[in-house]
């Protein structure tokens, strides 16, 4: 490449006459062959442009590296010294009975009980990702099964399935929420539950509207030509189509469901304490946001860097799959 | 594939006169709903109408015809990918027309689809290998591993690369998917294709490779072509037998040299008349028959014989009465056409105007 760039660098010192003679003799360098054209699969391209996506990457870092503290949480309690339930009865509370603010002793401060704040967030986590994640999940795999059968299927199962989704997109979330948690109690599993119900919906949505284009393309014809089943053009012929939407979606539901816990956990109808959830810890700071900001404060922190890193995870992942970006490699 | 190019009138038969597709008074309606949540029927649109065709065995039948004249859904109810509506459809001498799904599937592996759109027709979600492979997977033949080296033998024979067996379609330019959509076809040894259109999306250099591939298989594994297409003359260099279609109806039928030497259907005439000549002096040369008007809507066809309202040689009874598709006098048996008063060899139809009134045509 060098090489090939003298006669120009050679050209900028020279006189202007003579500028023009070599400006014109340098014959365009020959596209060096460079690496071999590997074939990628749609896939890969995506990776590639989300890796370029500084953002989405930073915001991947963060949610892996809150997976590996929610995971690591009671050794990470351990090597601080504080569960996620010890009351620091000596210095854990002012003389008032105040929380103490951030220390040597506790890096966050303390709540109301003397608990460690730092501890407390960290093991919130656990809820948090796990609720999001679950409840996602759960929300995810109903909403493609219902709205891959009503999109593909059509006419009246459609018009039924369509009808479903409508109705439970319709249910007020708290109401219902707080019915539900008053009938069986709470727990994490309702959480989980009530969350799940009222997210699959908006997914079955999606999903019916992509399946509905791409069961006429002329690949689902060919399939039926050939004498596939229904179950193996849903699954093998229209599935791996709609998987970008999903994910897409996906990601960008899991922060959605973490706000649902928190919330719940904040009206007293999610995970039961002392167990510590950010929900329930913003709700007990409530009384004490004047005199203890702490208090509120890195509870708040923790499930607003979450939810903005999954969002922003979610737009890098969207723009990578954008299905204008797709046509690239589909023409 | 490829008679001998005689100028006289062909009245031998081709090869063998078994019948492989025999369709009797095919008719195919799709109906019109309207309604947000009690649908009702508001109309019909008469897609295919009484067609009755017989494919021999080995041979190549072309479907010819304007777009929107039932040639595709005719390969499609052949196929067994739409119901028909009234008719029967016998396929190797046995009746398939109500079979449902599952019994229609023994036959699937028998009769196979080349469909016209490479970038439509390929799931860009999938890999080559394992679009190829589909056929094995759907009717268990062999285990993954087992088809992998019938995928890339197929993939050698339609000429690609075996190599390419794990890319992805968007990897393969128009006529390598072309070939992709041939080797799928070609997957359960089939003894029908029907090629929808397999070449009109094509450049007209990778148009020629695709003809001779297929040419070539056919060749080799006896195979019988129906070919559809919208291009003249492609399907005169394809095919044995052709078929013209016009909304919805045979309107003539005839070994491909006899239809090209004496059309007797005006309308044949005006399709050849417009048919591109390579040579631009006898291009200049030529008259073209120009029809006036659009094709009637299929929704509402016309009376009597369909072509009427723009035919030029329309009389009264064309209006009454539907012409049935039988052998004219002066023509060979092989040679059917659909119309009370065909052209006569050395006619000029650009001179001939019709004798219904204005009204009587646009009924």
């Amino acid at each position: 490449m060098s090489a090939d760039l003298t006669p120009d660098e050679a050209r900028d010192d020279a006189p202007d006459t003579a500028g023009v003679a070599v400006a014109v003799t340098p014959a365009r360098p020959e596209p060096s062959p460079g690496p071999a054209i590997e074939g990628r699969s749609p896939w890969q391209l995506a990776w590639i442009h989300l890796r370029k996506d500084r953002a989405a990457m930073i915001s991947l870092a963060f949610i892996l590296l809150l997976a590996l503290v929610s995971v690591s949480a009671p050794l990470l309690a351990h090597w601080i010294g504080w569960s996620p339930t010890d009351q620091d009865r000596t210095q854990g509370l002012t003389v008032d009975g105040l929380p103490v603010g951030p220390s040597g002793r506790h890096l966050l401060g303390t709540d109301n009980l003397g608990r460690d704040i730092l501890v407390r967030v960290l093991y919130g986590s656990q809820v948090s990702l796990l609720v999001g994640v679950v409840s996602t999940l759960l929300a995810v795999a109903m909403g493609v099964l219902v709205g891959l059968v009503a999109g593909y299927f059509g006419s009246a199962v459609d018009t039924v399935l369509s009808r479903v989704m409508d109705l439970v997109l319709s249910f007020p979330f708290l109401l219902f929420a707080i019915a539900l948690v008053s009938i069986f109690g709470s727990s994490l599993a309702i959480s989980v539950f009530v969350i799940a119900f009222f997210s699959w919906a908006a997914v079955g949505r999606i999903v019916r509207g992509q399946t509905l284009s791409i069961r006429e393309k002329e690949y689902i014809e060919a399939a039926r030509s050939l004498g596939a089943n229904d179950l193996r053009i849903m699954f093998v012929d229209v599935l791996p189509n709609l998987l970008a939407p999903v994910i897409v979606y996906t990601t960008l539901l899991i922060p959605i469901a973490i706000v649902f816990e928190a919330t719940l956990s904040f009206l007293g109808l999610g995970v039961v304490p002392p167990s510590p959830t950010w929900g329930n810890m913003l709700s007990d700071s409530l009384d004490f946001y004047q005199v203890s900001w702490w208090f509120p404060l890195f509870p708040g922190l923790a499930l607003l860097l979450t939810t903005l890193a999954f969002n922003l995870l979610g737009d890098g992942v969207r723009d990578a799959l954008d299905p204008r970006a797709e046509r690239l490699f589909q023409d | 594939m490829s008679e001998p190019v005689t100028t006289e009138p062909l009245t031998t038969e081709p090869l063998t006169t078994e019948p492989l597709v025999e369709v009797e008074a095919a008719v195919k309606h799709f109906p019109i709903r309207q309604g947000v949540v009690f649908k009702r029927e508001v109309g019909r649109v008469h897609a295919v109408e009484g067609v009755s065709l017989t494919v021999r065995r080995g041979e190549t039948l072309g479907l010819v015809g304007e777009t929107g004249c039932g040639k595709s859904t005719l390969a499609r109810c052949i196929t067994k990918l739409h119901p028909l509506t009234s008719g029967k459809l016998l396929f190797e001498g046995r009746d398939i027309t109500g079979l449902s799904r599952s019994q229609v599937r023994p036959f699937r592996r028998r009769m196979q689809m080349i469909f016209q759109d490479p970038y439509g027709s390929l799931n860009p979600r999938r890999r080559v290998g394992s679009i190829i492979g589909d056929p094995f997977a759907i009717h268990g033949e062999g285990s993954r591993d087992e088809r992998k080296p019938r995928v890339q033998e197929l993939m050698e024979l339609v000429g690609l690369n075996p190599e390419h067996y794990n890319r992805f379609p968007a990897e393969f330019s128009g006529g390598q998917r072309q070939r992709i959509g041939v080797a799928r076809a070609l997957a359960l040894k089939p003894s029908l294709i029907v090629a929808d259109e397999p070449v009109s999306a094509l450049d007209v250099s990778i148009q020629a490779q695709i003809l001779n591939l297929l040419e070539d298989l056919q060749h080799e594994f006896g195979l019988t072509y129906l070919f559809i297409s919208h291009d003249l003359s492609v399907v005169r260099h394809v095919s044995d037998r052709i078929a013209v279609m016009y909304l919805g109806q045979v309107v003539e039928l005839a070994a491909s040299e006899e239809l090209h030497g004496r059309p007797r259907h005006p309308y044949t005439n005006a399709l050849l008349s417009a048919a591109s000549v390579a040579d631009p002096d006898q291009a200049a040369a030529r008259q073209r028959i120009v029809l006036t008007g659009d094709v009637p809507s299929p929704i509402a066809p016309p009376s009597g014989c369909r072509f009427h309202p723009r035919c030029p040689k329309a009389q009264q009874i064309c209006v009454q009465q539907t012409p049935p598709l039988v052998a004219r006098a002066g023509d060979p048996d092989s040679h059917l056409t659909a119309c009370h008063f065909p052209v006569e060899p050395g006619e000029d139809l650009t001179r001939v105007t019709a004798t219904i009134p204005e009204e009587e045509r646009a009924e």
